[in-house]
């Protein structure tokens, strides 16, 4: 035993003399960092200010005896990821349960279904007592956010990356002009146009809540990425694929939707993954328009007199709660891009 | 195709046109409409398009600056000088980035386990959390809990870290400047070492054999046989790094660095030109984005060809 | 009284690819039933021939009529063409994420707007004729080349169509597999479906074929039935054709 782990340690650590110094100095550095950093958080961390803000920083000032809706809430986005996920790991034994087999075409429905359904839970109205938006902040904010976008993105990045493929001249240059302009600008730009140009393009009647603007900024740039991932997925289609479908007398719609679609989706879906992440870490700029969400919460606790100058344990922790999702996203995307080669 | 003619509904080019047509219709309509409520929620509001703002005096002070700058300067030179700060950092920044992603690229492949995984922790850290907060935590937690001037802390007196920034070798970075460099060379750098694994991952293991077997060294090999295969691979995600380097370059705003988002976000405070900054800003980025997807086609173009 | 017999008629067919004269003002007649090879050098523009009988490619002068049905810009046309003209691919162009099964119904339900159940009768039958009844749902990933071309020839005739053509339905199978696939195709063609092949097989060609036609640089050389083309052909360029092929 003994001598398989001395084997080990000269076949990764130390089989030549760089080597043998690179570790050497990793090490240094590595116990040099670990013992302050351990210092640090027993000893001269104050982790109240964690502590006490929880509630504020996972659902901010939502009403304490409506807690319960948020728990509904976050049973009915378990329960579709839940199902999501055993659809696309089912998929591995390319014969199909039958059960889920069964599930695949309500999939993309659902989820754009549970939107409004959420949203009443979150907001009240219709019997619900209200609740303003004013008060939804913090995690569930940023969570709420980021899934609202791609959900709504990503039927109208489906058709922005139709018109960007499409053989009509006109609707493939308004698409291209719409992708390239958002993709060249800054989220932060694109954050301010919904934040304060919006309300001017609209009739003055018409006033939106905050979070609505946001939600449309976000949806503004991050369509324009999801139409790039799924144009990509669009050209990995053969050709011959398209012949195939027109030559039984397939309408061009029908084509695209039955043939085409589905296969270029699947394609993607890694991507799509990685756009998310991407999005739910680009929720933290709404800290910037003014709204609490994660990282504003943060900021906003930061400024509770009791707690000045408590950055590093404040970041820390919110630095981790978007890790935890962020890399358990990651981690199950990279599964599925194996799932899918093989 | 032949003589006889459908009639016109049935015809697929005459639907191509109405279609297309429909498009432009629609898109004129809303530009017109949207252009409508715009005017008018500007006339309620007092305020006229136009940009002869530029010409005003700006009366706001950049705290830092390489052109000559004072508050009484006009508005136009106030955006120069933060289109100035802009490129600073976002030179600087594509510059430092690549050379921390190419090796932490490389550690992940080491074959030190240690060095590996190392990398990794860092790969992982940096990627799965939002640049917005890194630039938090640097600024706040590291810059700002630092000694202040009178007790730098230094390394082997090359560089000075205090509250007012880094000085190398004389040269003073304010912590502004410093965190976002930073924050955005670490943040980029973390997916730029996933390109380049990814990149060297993609040559073939042949590649390695047939070096070996002409008894290259590891060293040689990697440097003349398969980084030049996989920069192919790496060149194209690379390039949209680097744009993303250059448009976070605007969280400047979180920190107080005056770039050219923050003043031009200071302009539209004073002025309430939203609609013309707007403008300034969008041209401004896509021109980076411009100036960087040409460079980088070119090297692109250099690199594919040495494959043939 | 002609539509009656003559199934396709194609006159005077030119096409460009940009400068490039694929087809050169080409004829040609098929009658009901009839069996028609179609050989030539690869780039004779055999291919684009046969793919311009359902509208996958387009042609700029001359015409073509299916089945007394004129091709043209006419959208219903060409959507009632692609319903009575069935394909079959060198690559077999089968859709990956459907099941055996799904692919054959495919068409059926959404064309024809058959019921499920109909169609799925119907695909159970075709299967059971190209002999792939017990792997209606597998995925086409799971099947070897030749079966997956036995099921694009069951797919195609789920449409029920009055023509079948066949764009070298061998050139992508292993040797061993040729046989099985021609061997459907045979009894296709004895059922007397009319049925336009470009193919290499030549013994394919004496045995089933009415008429075998060689093309060569977008125009059509010689035509005749399979026992003169390949024992007394009359043109010097089939002769030569035939030398590098036999």
């Amino acid at each position: 035993m003994q001598k398989i782990q001395l084997t080990w340690l000269r076949k990764n650590l130390f089989n030549s003399w760089y080597n043998s110094l690179l570790t050497i100095l990793c090490l240094l550095l590595i116990i040099q960092f670990i013992r302050k950093f351990v210092w640090w958080t027993i000893a001269e961390a104050q982790w109240q200010v964690v502590q006490v803000n929880l509630p504020l920083f996972l659902v901010g000032r939502f009403p304490q005896t409506s807690y319960w809706r948020l728990w509904i809430v976050l049973g009915i986005i378990t329960f579709l990821i839940v199902i999501t996920w055993s659809v696309f790991i089912t998929q591995k034994n390319l014969i199909k349960h039958k059960f889920i087999n069964l599930l695949v075409p309500w999939l993309a429905p659902t989820w754009l279904l549970s939107c409004p359904l959420i949203l009443w839970f979150m907001g009240g109205g219709l019997g619900l007592q209200s609740i303003s938006t004013n008060l939804w902040n913090g995690l569930i904010l940023t969570l709420l956010m980021a899934v609202i976008s791609i959900v709504i993105s990503f039927p109208l990045g489906i058709l922005l990356a139709l018109g960007r493929t499409s053989n009509l001249f006109i609707i493939r240059w308004f698409s291209i002009l719409y992708i390239e302009i958002i993709r060249g600008l800054p989220l932060i730009g694109i954050l301010f146009i919904a934040q304060v140009m919006l309300p001017l393009f609209l009739p003055t009647e018409l006033r939106l809540d905050r979070l609505i603007r946001g939600i449309a900024g976000l949806v503004l740039f991050s369509t324009a990425y999801m139409a790039e991932n799924v144009r990509g997925g669009l050209q990995s289609i053969p050709r011959e694929q398209i012949e195939a479908a027109k030559a039984l007398g397939l309408p061009t719609p029908l084509v695209i939707i039955l043939v085409v679609l589905p296969q270029a989706l699947r394609a993607v879906i890694p991507a799509i993954v990685g756009q998310f992440i991407g999005l739910l870490k680009d929720t933290s700029l709404l800290s910037l328009v003014g709204l609490v969400e994660l990282t504003g919460m943060s900021r906003s606790i930061l400024a509770q007199p009791q707690f000045i100058g408590r950055y590093a344990e404040v970041y820390i922790f919110v630095g981790l709660l978007y890790w935890v999702f962020c890399y358990s996203m990651s981690l199950a995307s990279r599964r599925l891009e194996k799932q899918l080669i093989n | 195709m032949t003589h006889s003619k459908p009639p016109l509904w049935r015809d697929h080019r005459f639907w191509q046109i109405i279609v297309q047509l429909a498009a432009v219709i629609c898109a004129i309509l809303i530009v017109v409409i949207l252009g409508l409520n715009l005017n008018r929620n500007l006339q309620q509001l007092g305020i006229k398009f136009g940009f002869n703002f530029l010409q005003q005096e700006a009366s706001f002070d950049i705290g830092e600056t390489i052109l000559s700058y004072q508050p009484t300067d006009t508005y136009t030179r106030a955006l120069l000088v933060g289109l100035i700060n802009s490129l600073r950092v976002a030179i600087a920044g594509i510059f430092l980035t690549t050379i921390v992603g190419i090796t932490a690229g490389i550690a992940r492949l080491s074959d030190n386990w240690l060095v590996r995984n190392i990398s990794l922790v860092y790969v992982e850290i940096f990627r799965n959390t939002p640049l917005l907060l890194q630039l938090f935590f640097w600024y706040f937690a590291v810059f700002l809990s630092l000694p202040n001037v009178e007790h730098k802390a230094s390394v082997l007196g090359l560089i000075k870290f205090s509250q007012n920034g880094i000085e190398l070798l004389g040269l003073n970075f304010s912590p502004e400047f410093s965190t976002l460099l930073l924050g955005l060379t670490f943040y980029t750098a973390s997916f730029i070492a996933e390109i380049v694994r990814g990149g060297i991952q993609s040559v073939a293991k042949g590649q390695w054999e047939a070096g070996r077997s002409l008894g290259l060294k590891p060293s040689l090999i990697m440097r003349l046989v398969v980084l030049p295969q996989a920069l192919r691979v790496i060149v194209p995600p690379l390039t949209s790094q680097y744009l993303n380097l250059a448009k976070n370059s605007s969280l400047a705003i979180a920190i107080g660095y005056p770039d050219i988002y923050f003043v031009a976000s200071t302009t539209f405070n004073q002025t309430g030109k939203a609609v013309e900054v707007m403008l300034l800003i969008m041209l401004t980025y896509l021109t980076f984005s411009l100036i960087i997807s040409f460079l980088m086609n070119l090297l692109n173009h250099t690199v594919q060809i040495q494959e043939k | 009284m002609q539509e009656q017999t003559q199934i396709i008629v194609a006159e005077n067919v030119h096409k460009w690819y940009g400068k490039f004269h694929v087809l050169k003002g080409v004829d040609l007649i098929v009658d009901r039933g009839e069996v028609v090879v179609l050989m030539g050098p690869s780039g004779s523009g055999k291919s684009t021939f046969i793919r311009t009988f359902n509208a996958l490619e387009d042609y700029q002068e001359g015409s073509i009529r299916i089945n007394g049905i004129t091709l043209s810009n006419d959208l219903r046309n060409i959507e009632l063409i692609r319903q009575e003209v069935g394909m079959v691919f060198q690559q077999f162009n089968l859709f990956p994420h459907l099941t055996i099964l799904n692919n054959v119904t495919l068409a059926p339900i959404w064309v024809h707007k058959l019921s499920k159940i109909k169609a799925k009768e119907l695909a159970m039958q075709l299967l059971e004729r190209v002999g792939i009844l017990e792997q209606a749902n597998k995925y086409p990933g799971q099947l070897s080349g030749g079966q997956q071309q036995r099921v694009a020839i069951a797919r195609a005739l789920a449409m029920q169509p009055k023509i079948m053509l066949f764009d070298e339905p061998t050139s992508a199978l292993d040797p061993e597999m040729v046989r099985e696939v021609l061997d459907v195709m045979k009894n296709l063609a004895r059922e007397g479906m009319t049925m336009v092949i470009v193919t290499h097989e030549v013994g394919f060609a004496r045995e089933v074929a009415d008429r075998v036609i060689l093309m060569d640089s977008g125009s059509l050389v010689e035509s005749a039935t399979p026992e003169l083309f390949f024992t007394a052909p009359k043109q010097e360029r089939t002769r030569k054709f035939l030398s590098q092929i036999l």
